[in-house]
């Protein structure tokens, strides 16, 4: 019932798991809620000795200079400790946020390396990175101004009203009562313009999608001229902007004069009950009525900011949340405690009685049964979603079997460290992924402490050379995040040539040439086989080339294998593959 | 400053109304001292009780006032900030229309996409502030200094520590707002960086995780996340001096004004009121400083921004066209190419060199070579998405710099590598092609095409809606589309550039063979990896390293044993299947 009225509002542990992490700065929390109070005693002191230096002051010839003086000088070591403890109260409080945020991002980013990538694969990338960064950053805020202005806000509110009762309670009564009209405005004013600021984001988004969709495509808007038209349709979009925007604009601002509206009559009723009070012969002064002005013009400060801070830690507890469910999300299983290490395995890789689904409810692989021999070529083929991508994530352990083994040379895959498992594996992903750095250190991505030699002849072998040799800075070139400037080939050759420098004794090439075009492809085709020579290789394959030579071809639909045999045997059988065979590569086959 | 300019102008009359108002706002606020130091001097030291309760009437009358003046302020402030900005995004985009290839290659999608949205943002944001508070906040500032001097007429007036108190205070106040946005902006290129890092673990987490690189990314992360901290922690000590600082300053000059201000009391020169009025004075400057100091460092954000976005408008398409153009001559070849080289801008090597080749009306020419032997590079000379630095491309006896820009459109069609579809109806994209096509034009062109059964497939036909680059369509039916969306030009000349990599070969077959057949027997430039979708073509080329390496039919190149030979057989051309 409760979780249809679901907000903003962060669930109800939250506030509890925050506190764990700021626990750990106990001294220096204490610390910011001394220098704290400090301030804010010290502060409101200072426009009474201000006031009661004013009421020495009372007319020509009647000035008590000895008062005045002994005030001037306890007002300034007020103002000079007072301003201290700000300046510690300020820092500390930066050290605990900062701090606090490097703890929660610390534990966030460690917690993604150990996630399951069922996890990773179903949240979008944006919205884990927006966790990590743009919820972390709004919580620190919300959390430096909770620490700044909502402690001190209180203080100062409950010892001003303090003050002002002291100084005249007629006086405080004004105050107490005229101050919440200036929440009640800006309460008036946000709810309305935040329908506004609603519409606005929408209009905004729209006519960003165009220009995002005009300019991403540049290329195909001007060869069919269409320059102008789309022009005009951005044109009307970002006029529907301006429209709302001048309201949300506008309503929003009308906040401040509101509020300073709202502090002025509180003012000026203060003005009035003061001088009343005096003229009525009453317990005020001329001194006292300037301290409790200046009271007046603070009085509403602390109320506007807590109102604001309100709902700004709201948000940020919301945020925290956010990532605190990211750092509490299971991690994949450990590896066991006895798990296999450090060992090198030849590529003998057994399959018995896999099954395997991403939901429950939608099976996948079942029963799956393979044998492979160290050093043979096996070609997975099938149509888009038959589960050759999944077997991949199986044989990696991106994924754990649901039930059934996968075994490597004998050994369970789950009885060895992911570690150990996965440096048996050289894989290379149909998408091409290149980390920002050198190419240097992307060649050298699996194995750090390789010489430059072993890295250029890793490259050579991949026909990567020339193209790196051609680039600003050869190998020292930095490629950007998702490889910058490089072709789709090239980023493939390179991608190919940190396998070949990590010399794996199992490849797995998710259509790893599928981009590259058919010259360069030979090349890098040769350098496979080249390397495949003695290693157990699992090609999930386009190319006629590929699946012909391959020593078993492993024809999957529906997340079974169907077929199994040599490219002649299948054909011969006239199944599935033969089918399949015919209508992909029929063309060329009839040329035969 | 000089980008906004011209869109300011036509709403000077806002742009000058709301600083005007919201100076009239803060003329009523300075009076508020003066009247309390009457309400002290007259009405308390008289012992008037109406004179007190008139001056209080006063002070909310002006509140009141002040109230009204500055509504109307932040409307026409509102109103010029985004009719300015509105004016500015749609030149803007605009101009981003009218670019060449050359230029957006170089500008790139994400940084004219961000101009167009946060950059402009940012704008509105300083126009606005600018517009309400530029003059406001020194008004008061100054306003504060005069009325002090007016309060305190004497010779060696006190007011002097207002005329000092203001300088000292607002060195302090700028010196460590500038000081400390060198700070943020280096927190702010740190955070970009651990920002990269999660982004970078989460893209590549297969990769990383392959490799085993969880150890020495987490290494990495936690360094990049420990250098932030030490950022945020020194720009966090320096933008915390700000309020300790004017603190002092401010009080320190109060307790000054006080000493003074008993020692003229005394003699006689003040009355107490003027005291009380020169403290609120003081009190008043503080607030504005700070106020001043922030509003700069918003424009000066939003001033970065118009600078950046003036960069946009400073790139100029650097091609020209002649406004009248001359006519094609469709007896000549349609596409002559004569020693053509070309360069990309800040290219260190050329794509192409030398090139030279002839295609004639009704004909086909297949291109074909290695990725980055220059296929894209040479067809895209034919169209001027870019201009050839040596030599001459010619289409139908003229040269291509000699056409106008809409004759040269009409003349040849393009199918970029990149299939591209824009959200809306198929019909709607198809239109592109020709807005004025018939359905049995679309039809046409969709079956020449291969892609009846797509818009067959489809519940609402040819009005079914395609999401944005047409997420909900394979790679082969967004090829095919773009492929039909061309074909609705009817162009003498079309250039299909790679674009049925995606095809499987029968349907490929088909689509050649439905090409030859046009009714209106286009000239057909190829390119393509599979010599079968060229090999019907009356010659092809074959590209290596930005020069023609072979030139020839199909029977003639298989047969030479070279380039095209090797590509041949492993494309499964002549394969042994």
């Amino acid at each position: 019932m409760a979780d249809k009225k679901k907000t903003q509002k962060a669930p109800s542990g939250t506030v509890k798991k925050v506190l764990r992490f700021i626990s750990g700065y106990k001294t220096m929390l204490l610390l910011s809620l001394l220098t704290a109070a400090a301030g804010v005693v010290l502060n409101l002191l200072i426009p009474l000795f201000f006031g009661n230096a004013i009421d020495l002051i009372a007319a020509k010839g009647n000035v008590d200079f000895d008062g005045i003086k002994s005030i001037l000088i306890s007002s300034s070591a007020a103002v000079l400790i007072c301003a201290v403890s700000t300046w510690v109260m300020s820092t500390v409080n930066n050290r605990i946020t900062y701090g606090v945020v490097k703890d929660i991002r610390t534990r966030a980013f460690d917690k993604i390396t150990v996630l399951p990538l069922s996890y990773l694969d179903s949240h979008p990338t944006g919205d884990t990175v927006n966790r990590v960064i743009n919820d972390v950053d709004t919580f620190a805020d919300g959390l430096l101004m909770g620490f700044t202005q909502f402690f001190t806000g209180i203080l100062t509110i409950i010892g001003t009203l303090i003050m002002l009762i002291r100084l005249n309670f007629l006086v405080a009564a004004a105050v107490v009562c005229l101050t919440p009209l200036s929440l009640f405005a800006a309460r008036f004013i946000a709810k309305h313009s935040y329908n506004y600021f609603r519409e606005q984001s929408v209009q905004k988004a729209a006519a960003a999608s165009t220009a995002d969709e005009a300019f991403s495509n540049i290329k195909t808007v001007k060869a069919f001229g269409k320059e102008n038209d789309l022009t005009e349709k951005y044109g009307s979009e970002s006029e529907n902007v301006r429209k709302t925007s001048l309201k949300a604009i506008f309503f929003s601002s009308i906040t401040n004069p509101s509020t300073r509206f709202v502090n002025s009559v509180v003012y000026a009723a203060v003005a009035l009950t003061g001088a009343l009070n005096i003229l009525a012969g009453g317990s005020m002064t001329v001194g006292l009525l300037s301290s409790a002005l200046s009271y007046a013009n603070r009085y509403t400060k602390p109320f506007n900011e807590i109102s604001s801070v309100f709902a700004e830690l709201q948000n940020a507890l919301a945020c925290a949340a956010r990532v605190i469910s990211l750092i509490e999300e299971p991690a994949e299983t450990p590896d066991p405690e006895n798990a296999v290490s450090g060992i090198e395995t030849e590529g003998n890789i057994n399959i018995k009685d896999v099954y395997f689904s991403y939901t429950p409810d939608a099976p996948l692989i079942e029963q799956f049964n393979l044998s492979v021999k160290k050093g043979e070529r096996v070609a997975i083929v099938g149509p888009t979603g038959c589960g050759k991508t999944t077997f991949i994530n199986l044989l990696m352990r991106f994924y754990d079997v649901d039930s059934g083994k996968i075994f490597i040379d004998g050994v369970d895959e789950r009885a060895m460290t992911r570690h150990a498992l996965r440096s048996s594996f050289g894989m290379v992903l149909q998408e091409t992924w290149l980390m920002s750095g050198t190419v240097r250190d992307n060649i050298a991505m699996g194995k750090p402490d390789a010489t430059d030699e072993e890295i250029e002849n890793a490259a050579r072998r991949t026909h990567a050379h020339s193209f790196i040799k051609r680039l600003p800075d050869g190998y020292e070139t930095v490629i950007g995040e998702d490889g910058g400037n490089l072709s789709q080939g090239q980023k493939q050759l390179l991608c190919i040539a940190r396998v070949m420098l990590m010399s794996p004794p199992v490849l797995i090439l998710d259509e790893a040439t599928s981009s590259i075009d058919t010259r360069t492809e030979i090349k890098v085709q040769k350098a496979f086989a080249e390397l495949m020579k003695g290693r157990t290789s699992f090609v999930v394959a386009h190319r006629l080339s590929t699946i012909i030579n391959s020593d078993v071809i492993l024809v999957m639909n529906k997340g079974h294998i169907i077929e199994q045999g040599t490219h002649a045997e299948l054909l011969e059988k006239g199944g599935f593959y033969s089918h399949l065979w015919r209508s992909q590569f029929g063309a060329a086959a009839a040329d035969a | 400053m000089k980008t906004i300019l011209p869109f300011i102008k036509k709403y000077r009359a806002q742009s000058i109304l709301a600083p005007l108002f919201k100076m009239l706002e803060a003329l009523l606020e300075l009076f508020v001292p003066l009247v309390v130091k009457n309400i002290i001097d007259i009405g308390i030291g008289g012992g008037d009780k109406i004179y007190t309760l008139k001056m209080c009437g006063l002070l909310g009358l002006l509140a009141l006032i002040g109230l009204v003046f500055s509504i109307t302020a932040q409307y026409f402030a509102a109103y010029a900030a985004t009719g300015i900005t509105n004016g500015l995004k749609s030149a803007l985009f605009s101009h981003v229309m009218s670019l060449g290839y050359t230029e957006a290659d170089t500008l790139g999608t994400s940084t004219l996409i961000t101009r167009i949205t946060g950059d402009a943002d940012k704008v509105q944001n300083g126009i606005n502030l600018a517009l309400r508070l530029l003059l406001r906040s020194p008004f008061v500032v100054f306003g504060a200094v005069i009325m002090a001097f007016t309060v305190d007429t004497s010779k060696g007036t006190s007011a002097w520590i207002f005329a000092g108190a203001v300088p000292v205070l607002a060195i302090a106040v700028f010196g460590i707002m500038l000081g400390s946005m060198p700070l943020y902006a280096k927190v702010q290129k740190s955070l970009d960086k651990v920002t990269g890092r999660v982004r970078q673990h989460l893209t590549g987490v297969r990769v990383l995780r392959a490799f085993g690189r969880e150890e020495s990314e987490k290494k990495s992360f936690s360094e990049a996340s420990s250098e932030l901290n030490s950022f945020q922690r020194t720009a966090g000590r320096v933008s915390a001096l700000m309020n300790p600082i004017t603190y002092v300053l401010i009080n320190g000059a109060t307790i000054l004004l006080i000493y003074t201000g008993a020692l003229r009391v005394d003699s006689g020169i003040l009355s107490q009121g003027a005291v009380v009025a020169l403290y609120n004075y003081m009190a008043q400057i503080l607030v504005e400083l700070i106020k001043l100091a922030d509003l700069i460092i918003n424009i000066s954000k939003a001033l970065a921004s118009a600078k950046r976005i003036g960069g946009i408008f400073a790139a100029k398409n650097s091609q020209t066209y002649p406004e009248n153009g001359v006519q094609p001559d469709f007896d000549a070849p349609a596409v002559e190419m004569k020693d053509v080289s070309f360069t990309y801008k800040n290219a260190g090597a050329p794509s192409l060199t030398g090139v030279n080749f002839t295609l004639n009306p009704g004909e086909k020419t297949g291109v074909t070579g290695s990725t980055g032997s220059g296929k894209s590079t040479l067809v895209n000379l034919i169209p001027r998405f870019y201009d050839c630095t040596e030599g001459e491309v010619r289409i139908f006896g003229h040269n291509v710099r000699d056409y106008s820009r809409e004759t040269l459109n009409s003349l040849v069609a393009v199918v970029p590598q990149k299939a591209v579809l824009f959200k809306g109806t198929i019909r709607e994209n198809l239109l592109w092609g020709n807005k004025n096509a018939s359905d049995s034009d679309l039809e046409y062109a969709i079956n020449a095409a291969q892609c009846a059964d797509i818009i067959s497939a489809k519940k609402d036909g040819l009005d079914e809606m395609i999401e944005q680059n047409g997420a909900n369509l394979s790679g082969g039916q967004r090829q095919r589309l773009t492929i039909a969306r061309t074909l609705v030009k009817k162009s003498p000349i079309i250039i299909l550039d790679d674009s049925a990599s995606a095809l499987d070969f029968a349907t490929d077959a088909r689509l050649s063979k439905a090409l030859s057949e046009l009714y209106w027997h286009p000239a057909v430039i190829t390119v393509s990896l599979r010599t079968g979708s060229i090999r019907d073509a009356q010659e092809i080329i074959v590209l290596e390293d930005g020069a023609v390496a072979e030139k020839g039919t199909h029977t003639e190149l298989a047969k030479l044993g070279g380039v095209y030979s090797e590509i041949n057989s492993a494309s499964g051309g002549d394969g042994n299947g």
